[in-house]
């Protein structure tokens, strides 16, 4: 009996009990969970960087690639929607931490409150990424494949805007219901399925069309050939390639839709899981689970996964969309 | 429990909020604008980028240090979380970037023909 009582260590640095660091042990493991996911996330974004670097002269611009805006059809829209994405993680991560400051007064119609509209910007935030990723899948313009799997696509020489395939190609039909070169006669949204022939054929017939490589001149801009270059150039073409999936996509290099789905995947996952621990943490709220402990140190580790899920963003919206 | 007191931040949380706005709003306008003069090369990358990526680390300080109230932990327990990261991170982006731009000089420089 007697050391039962002298494990009773109140006091005794090493005896357990006591917090060095003056943070609870699972607000500690919550911290170093998002140190090792921080370094995950680092060494895909990191990859990124390396492939860019790899292809520096050729990878795709990505304000070019999403341009799409709700409501706003046809219309050029650069960054606005990442942004306003971004916006609405932001202003998800300011209700989550009023919710965390509510808990430290014990405030509980307040927590549950800013614990909902939290729930509710981390499921618009969601959808907002599915229609990002629906835009890219569909693709916009088309374009096409050479041998060496390089991408071609076409531009008006006349206005010097981006033309799509439907705007000078004609389907003769024949491709249609079979799975075509390009691999993604599935996608729904494209009603037309093109042979190489239609593309090259629709080339000739318009001499106002001109190719646009992916190699990056001096200023920074995609090279335009000429109407000879372009007429040499698309004999080498081998596919029509509309849209994107993980093997090939009409932006540009492969990597770059492989990244796009992986890196944005993999936050997106991570935003519906905390979407989910938020729910199951608001419905203890209600419950009263923390009014019983009154402690809502819970609040604060998820916050401080919804929060981290907020930093990623910052930096995949930098990486991704900005540089 | 927790060693720090427990007055409302409120006051602060909005203030760190309109921070990271305007720091947003600002990367947006330039990412759209793309001005003349960033576009110089200072230390093998054009002056814009190096302004997004300050920007960037300006945002995650005031994430982390507000929001996830590293400001308010113990020190040692705030510099083992971000010390790793600190030292870690710009390691392997060091690394592999200088690695991805000598690949590029090979695919570039004849040795391999990577578009035929």
């Amino acid at each position: 009996m007697e050391a039962t009582v002298t494990t009773a260590t109140e006091g005794k640095v090493w005896g357990g009990g006591n917090e060095p660091l003056k943070a609870s042990y699972g607000k500690m493991m919550m911290w170093f969970f998002i140190v090792s996911d921080a370094l995950t996330f680092s060494g895909f974004l990191a990859a990124y960087g390396f492939s860019r670097f790899k292809f520096i002269e050729s990878w795709p611009i990505a304000d070019e690639v999403f341009t799409h805006f709700p409501f706003l059809h046809g219309v050029d829209a650069p960054m606005y929607y990442v942004a306003l994405m971004t916006f609405i993680l932001i202003f998800s991560s300011v209700t989550m931490v009023l919710a965390v400051d509510a808990g430290h007064h014990l405030k509980r119609t307040k927590v549950a409150w800013y614990m909902l509209l939290t729930i509710i910007g981390g499921v618009i935030f969601l959808g907002s990424q599915a229609w990002e990723w629906k835009n890219f899948i569909a693709g916009e313009y088309g374009a096409l494949e050479t041998q060496g799997g390089r991408i071609l696509q076409f531009v008006d020489g006349n206005t010097g805007k981006r033309v799509a395939l439907h705007d000078f190609a004609t389907a003769t039909g024949e491709a249609e219901n079979s799975m075509n070169a390009n691999g993604l006669s599935a996608n729904a949204e494209v009603t037309h399925i093109y042979t190489l022939q239609d593309i090259v054929d629709g080339f000739k017939a318009n001499s106002n069309i001109l190719i646009r490589t992916e190699m990056l001149n001096e200023e920074g801009h995609k090279t335009l050939l000429t109407r000879e270059e372009s007429a040499e150039k698309i004999k080498s073409a081998v596919l029509v390639v509309e849209g994107a999936n993980l093997e090939r996509n009409e932006y540009g290099n492969r990597l770059f839709a492989d990244f796009f789905f992986f890196i944005t995947g993999f936050h997106g996952f991570h935003v519906f899981s905390g979407v989910v621990i938020n729910v199951i943490i608001f419905f203890n709220v209600i419950l009263g689970t923390y009014e019983k402990r009154k402690s809502y140190e819970m609040v604060e580790k998820v916050g401080l996964y919804w929060h981290f899920v907020d930093l990623v963003w910052v930096f995949v919206f930098t990486f991704f969309y900005l540089v | 429990m927790a060693a720090h007191a427990h007055e409302s931040n409120v006051k602060r949380i909005w203030t760190v909020f309109v921070i990271l706005s305007v720091v947003t709003i600002v990367e947006v306008a330039l990412g759209i604008v793309r001005p003349e003069w960033s576009m110089a090369h200072i230390i093998g990358m054009k002056i814009l980028n190096w302004i997004f990526i300050i920007l960037t680390i300006v945002k995650a300080y005031y994430i982390a240090w507000a929001f996830m109230h590293l400001e308010g932990e113990k020190g040692a327990f705030r510099w083992s979380i971000v010390l790793p990261l600190i030292i870690l991170i710009p390691y392997l982006a060091f690394i592999l970037l200088t690695e991805g731009s000598y690949v590029h000089d090979v695919l570039s420089n004849g040795f391999v023909s990577w578009d035929f």
